[in-house]
């Protein structure tokens, strides 16, 4: 790790300033990702921004239909949350097979989704679910939030404040861990709301998270298994190293639909 | 049995400090006035060098020095070396470059060190080495053994031409052939057994403090042989005197072998401290333990098998290509040779075996022995074959085994090794037993209910431990004698200190070796201790690996207590008033024979001490005895493991049903260890036939340079195990011991590749047997099968 300077802020205002003053500032959320590069001198921030103290960015609620998380939720908060186990269990499941019980107590749904690794659970939910990503600037639908590896729509002074998933009909998601990182080589979330179905894809794409649009048109008929067993995904455009090649993760997409379309609550 | 005595479950007397973070290992050592040293290390796997500029790095805060590959030339400090001379066919000795502990002219793989820093904190060192400005002159790399000796592959070093560093071989050529010639079936199998990075718990370390006084040196390490690690650095490296230098191991977190070679940051180390005066503390982090510390196996494999008309296996010819990386580690040359091609008759009588080994230098990280050491290879390629075997010929691939087994001893195999005791039938009925091997038919079908495939596979493994007779290890090549010593001191008041040239990371010895002498004297096993790992309190040792502690190093404490218990008993006979001879010794205690006259343990090593009952001249005061024990022969422990399968088709994930281990380690010390050390073995194996496996790409970059992208196994990996004995013991150690810390890692790559060939109904899946991999195969089976 290099030297830094270390900033607490405890509004999203003060956070924002601070980001504007320096160039090189980092956001700090629950640090599992941003620490680990940091140590191996991968990241250099020249200032940290502390989000832990801003009053506000954690917690689940629900408001109407939705369900909002706050973007210093921690994975374990998420996937205890009597409100998530009971209006989407599929995304309180998600958390349950994301990283292990140290990561899980630490790291966020804001940070993991700011960071946006192609191999990360939470923005499969996102996408299928359809739900908004708000900043403190604006609001942002998950099919524009998206930009491919590491990549999101977010502004450099921008900050994730909260999530707001829809409630579905039904959801369900299916991971297939890397056997190394345990991160998804493969992970399908698929979801029935108010406007159809959505398929998304963790870990398989050359530019990280996508959807299946194929699947989403049978399924928007018939929501089940059944509907997209002769559906193949193409392997052209999917990862391919050591832990499988293209043709293994793009097979894995449709087994993996298909099992969570059955698990699906 | 006594509760603490042979055979005895005793608990680690160890595990008191190591769970509650009270050990003393390398890293928590800190000398007064110490620098840290942090390594520049090389980001190209082949390079020359053309300029080192230490200037700007220098003047960073905290940096004492900088000190480059020529600093290291000009003090004239000897490269490391590879200790075992291995011949060519040709009669010429086997070609090993310079290796320098810093590159001076040329890097030969990624990580290769070409200055250190020296700072006060470890930050200001990792900041002023990349300070340090080097000039590459990039050169292609080669990183597959399969392609190094080809025309054309970059040339590593000029003493090896076409990078070949021996090609070796072992056997009978013209009677090999003559076997295929008149065989009625060949199986034939190309093997990868894929290379590991041994990933011990604990990092390697090493601080080096000069005595300007004395003009002595100390280190602390982590080593599995501090005694060889002295003499090297002493004797080829050419540091200091031996008497000049003190090395101690403390606490080691685990080694597996990769603890066993001198590395060049220990060296240097040891050459900084004594240039800037001051202690010097180097800790690898586990970045640089994937690029720098030995790797294991990395084979390529040729096999085949001639069998009769009677299904006898007739002969069996082994070509392997072994990648020994970048430089030779200490031992890197024997791994591939005498501790591989010597096991190549797996439990089977074989009447002709060749085996021809060319070993070749890459740009990677240096090759050497990792838990079991060229017998997992050996295991792999011959229980593969013999599994292969029985299937393309229809037969039970267990009754194919049993009707080729060794059955009687001793037995002299084509190569070289001469079985002493074993019962191979024993351990594989036993073995079949457990798993029910009867009813595998029934939950195959079971599992097909499901959607399932589920697969057997078996290996019945032998393994040559207890390395090594001297005077054999010297006729094969070894620069050193593989014996052992103890010596035992006993207190006036009657404990006992054990100390031995073995050296324990993570085995239990201050346990096992306690055990026996609980059990030889009678005393109360908290009244002994166990001392080991400093060159200054052991006078020599050879060190442990090769399951060679129990067998070894227990027989020279044997011999040792053998010595105290004669001197006890005159010292008994003085204070009786009896002649030596006449004591009996017993349960602790001295008894004049026939009569009821009696002296206890205590009431003798307080004698021995005060010597008030005898004069100087009659006998020499105090109870102290050392022996050193050479083996007359290698040990053999075997046995029969059996791994069950049940395989996902769809995504070609495999979960590991059942897994059967039935070992023969001859007689056993402490059962809840030997326990112990097969689940560790087993996990290893598992890591390497499912999980592990390094990666270099086509530029030399480690691919697998963390646990990211390295996958070692887990404990939900892993079933429960069910683990047994049979016993036939050593008949050439005086405890009967053959040894089991290897036994594991080197019996269960097969039984689970076995066991996922046979569920997919295809041979051809490589190690590590990923989903990925394991998926295609099965497509490939089920393809097969339809057709
Ligand atoms: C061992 C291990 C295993 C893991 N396994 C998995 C896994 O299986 N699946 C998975 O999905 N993930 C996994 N992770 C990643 C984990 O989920 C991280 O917690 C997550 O990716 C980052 O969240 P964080 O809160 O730790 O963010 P940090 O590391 O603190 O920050 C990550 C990035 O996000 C930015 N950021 C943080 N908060 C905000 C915000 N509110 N607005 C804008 N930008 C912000 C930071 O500046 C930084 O660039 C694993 C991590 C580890 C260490």
């Amino acid at each position: 790790m290099y030297a830094f300077t270390y900033e607490r802020p405890k509004s999203v205002e003060e956070a924002v300033n601070l980001l504007k003053k320096s160039g090189e500032a980092k956001l700090l959320a629950g640090g599992q990702t941003l620490l680990p590069a940091m140590k191996l001198r991968l990241a250099s921030p020249g200032t940290i921004v502390d989000l832990s103290k801003v009053a506000g960015l954690s917690g689940v609620k629900r408001d109407g239909n939705d369900i909002v998380i706050g973007a210093m939720t921690k994975h374990v908060d998420v996937m205890n949350s009597a409100e998530v186990q009971k209006s989407i269990p599929a995304l309180a499941h998600l958390v349950s097979v994301l990283g292990d019980p140290a990561v899980r107590n630490r790291g966020t749904i804001g940070g993991s989704l700011a960071n946006n690794d192609p191999s990360a659970d939470y923005p499969a939910a996102v996408l299928a679910l359809n739900a908004t990503v708000q900043t403190n600037k604006r609001k942002i639908a998950a099919d524009d939030f998206f930009k491919g590896l590491f990549e999101t729509a977010l502004a450099g002074d921008e900050i994730i404040e909260a999530v707001r998933f829809p409630v579905p009909e039904k959801a369900g998601y299916e991971k297939f861990r890397n056997p190394a990182s345990r991160f998804a080589l493969v992970g399908v979330f698929v979801a029935k709301g108010k406007d159809g179905a959505r398929v998304a894809v963790t870990g398989a794409g050359e530019s990280g998270v996508f959807r299946v649009k194929e699947m989403e048109a049978a399924l928007g008929k018939d929501f089940s298994a059944k509907a997209i067993e002769g559906i193949k995904v193409p392997a052209k455009g999917m990862i391919a190293d050591l832990h499988g090649t293209a043709e293994y993760r793009a097979h894995l997409i449709g087994v993996l639909a298909r099992r969570a379309l059955a698990a699906a609550k | 049995m006594s509760a603490t005595g042979i055979g005895a479950a005793v608990r680690r007397k160890e595990d008191q400090r190591f769970i509650t973070g009270t050990g003393n290992y390398t890293s928590d050592i800190s000398r007064p006035g110490e620098l840290r040293a942090y390594f520049v290390r090389s980001p190209h796997a082949h390079a020359t060098i053309k300029k080192v500029d230490t200037k700007a790095a220098e003047k960073m805060p905290g940096v004492a020095a900088v000190l480059t590959g020529a600093d290291l030339a000009n003090d004239k400090i000897g490269g490391l070396i590879c200790g075992w001379a291995i011949t060519s066919k040709d009669g010429t000795p086997m070609k090993m470059g310079a290796h320098p502990a810093i590159a001076a002219d040329k890097v030969r793989c990624v990580g290769d060190a070409v200055a250190v820093v020296l700072a006060e904190t470890l930050r200001q060192a990792r900041d002023a080495a990349e300070a340090v400005e080097v000039d590459y002159g990039v050169l292609p790399s080669v990183v597959d053994p399969a392609k190094a000796a080809a025309k054309g592959a970059p040339q590593i070093h000029d003493v090896a031409p076409n990078n070949m560093i021996y090609d070796w071989h072992l056997g009978d050529k013209a009677a090999t052939d003559a076997a295929f010639a008149s065989a009625k079936h060949v199986t034939k199998l190309d093997i990868i057994n894929n290379r590991l990075v041994p990933n011990a718990m604990e990092p390697r370390a090493a601080i080096a403090e000069y005595d300007q006084g004395n003009d002595a040196l100390t280190l602390w390490n982590t080593s599995q042989n501090p005694h060889v690690a002295r003499l090297v650095i002493s004797a080829f490296v050419g540091m200091a005197p031996e008497h000049k230098l003190r090395v101690i191991a403390p606490d080691v977190g685990g080694g597996f072998g990769s603890k066993i070679f001198i590395y060049p940051e220990e060296v240097v180390a040891l050459w900084a401290a004594r240039r800037v005066k001051r202690p010097v503390k180097w800790v690898s982090d586990r970045s640089e333990a994937f690029l720098t510390d030995a790797h294991g196996r990395d084979h390529v494999t040729h096999a085949e098998l001639a069998i009769d008309a009677n299904n006898k296996i007739t002969g069996l010819r082994v070509h392997t290509i072994a990648n020994i990386g970048a430089y030779m580690s200490t031992f890197s040359s024997s791994v591939p040779t005498y501790l591989y091609a010597t096991l190549l008759s797996g439990q089977y009588a074989i009447p002709a075996i060749y085996a021809e080994v060319d070993a070749v230098y890459t740009n990677t990280a240096p090759v050497d022995a990792y838990r079991g050491a060229g017998r997992p290879e050996a295991t792999f390629v011959v229980e593969r074959l013999v599994e292969v075997a029985a299937r393309e010929l229809g037969l039970d691939p267990a009754e194919f085994r049993r009707k080729n087994f060794v059955k009687s001893f001793p037995h002299q195999t084509p190569v070289i090794m001469t079985y002493d005791a074993g019962d191979y039938d024993a351990s594989l009925t036993k073995a079949m037993d457990l798993i029910d091997y009867k009813n595998f038919g029934k939950r195959k079908a079971e599992s097909e209910k499901h959607g399932k495939l589920r697969g057997i596979g078996f290996s019945t493994y032998i393994e040559a431990c207890g390395i090594a007779p001297s005077q054999a290890v010297g006729s094969l090549g070894a620069g050193v004698g593989l014996w052992e010593s103890a010596e035992v001191r006993v207190n006036p008041t009657g404990s006992i200190e054990i100390l031995t040239g073995s050296h324990s990371h993570g085995q239990g010895h201050e346990t096992t070796f306690a055990q026996l002498v609980s059990d030889r004297l009678g005393v109360p096993i908290e009244t002994v201790s166990v001392v080991h790992g400093d060159t200054d309190k052991v006078q020599f040792g050879m060190g442990t690996y090769g399951s060679r502690s129990g067998a070894v190093g227990m027989s020279a404490i044997v011999k040792a207590l053998d010595k105290i218990e004669a001197k006890a008993k005159k010292v008994a006979g003085y204070m009786m008033e009896a002649s030596g001879d006449d004591i009996e010794f017993k349960d602790g205690k001295f008894t004049v024979k026939g009569t009821d006259k009696s002296v206890g343990w205590g009431d003798v090593t307080l004698n021995a001490y005060i010597a008030h009952k005898f004069t100087g001249g009659q006998l020499e005061p105090g109870l102290k005895e050392g022996a050193f024990y050479d083996p007359t022969n290698f040990t053999f422990p075997a046995g029969c493991h059996i791994a069950e399968v049940e395989i996902d088709p769809e995504t070609g994930k495999t979960t590991i049903a059942k897994w059967v281990a039935v070992d023969d380690f001859g007689n056993i010390i402490n059962p809840m260890i030997v326990e112990g050390q097969v689940h560790g073995g087993i996990a290893q194996g598992v890591g390497q036939a499912m999980l592990e496996g390094a990666s270099y790409n086509s530029d030399g970059q480690l691919v697998t340079g963390s646990f990211m992208d390295y996958a070692m196994p887990r404990a939900a990996d892993l079933p429960s195990f069910k683990v047994d004995t049979t016993v036939t013991p050593c008949p050439s150690n005086p405890l009967g011991i053959k040894g089991c810390g290897e036994a594991g890692a080197i019996a269960s790559p097969a039984a689970l590749i076995n066991a996922i060939t046979n569920a997919v109904g295809h041979e051809n899946v490589p190690m590590p047997a990923t989903p990925s991999t394991v998926w295609k195969a099965a497509q490939g089976g089920m393809k097969k099968a339809a057709e």
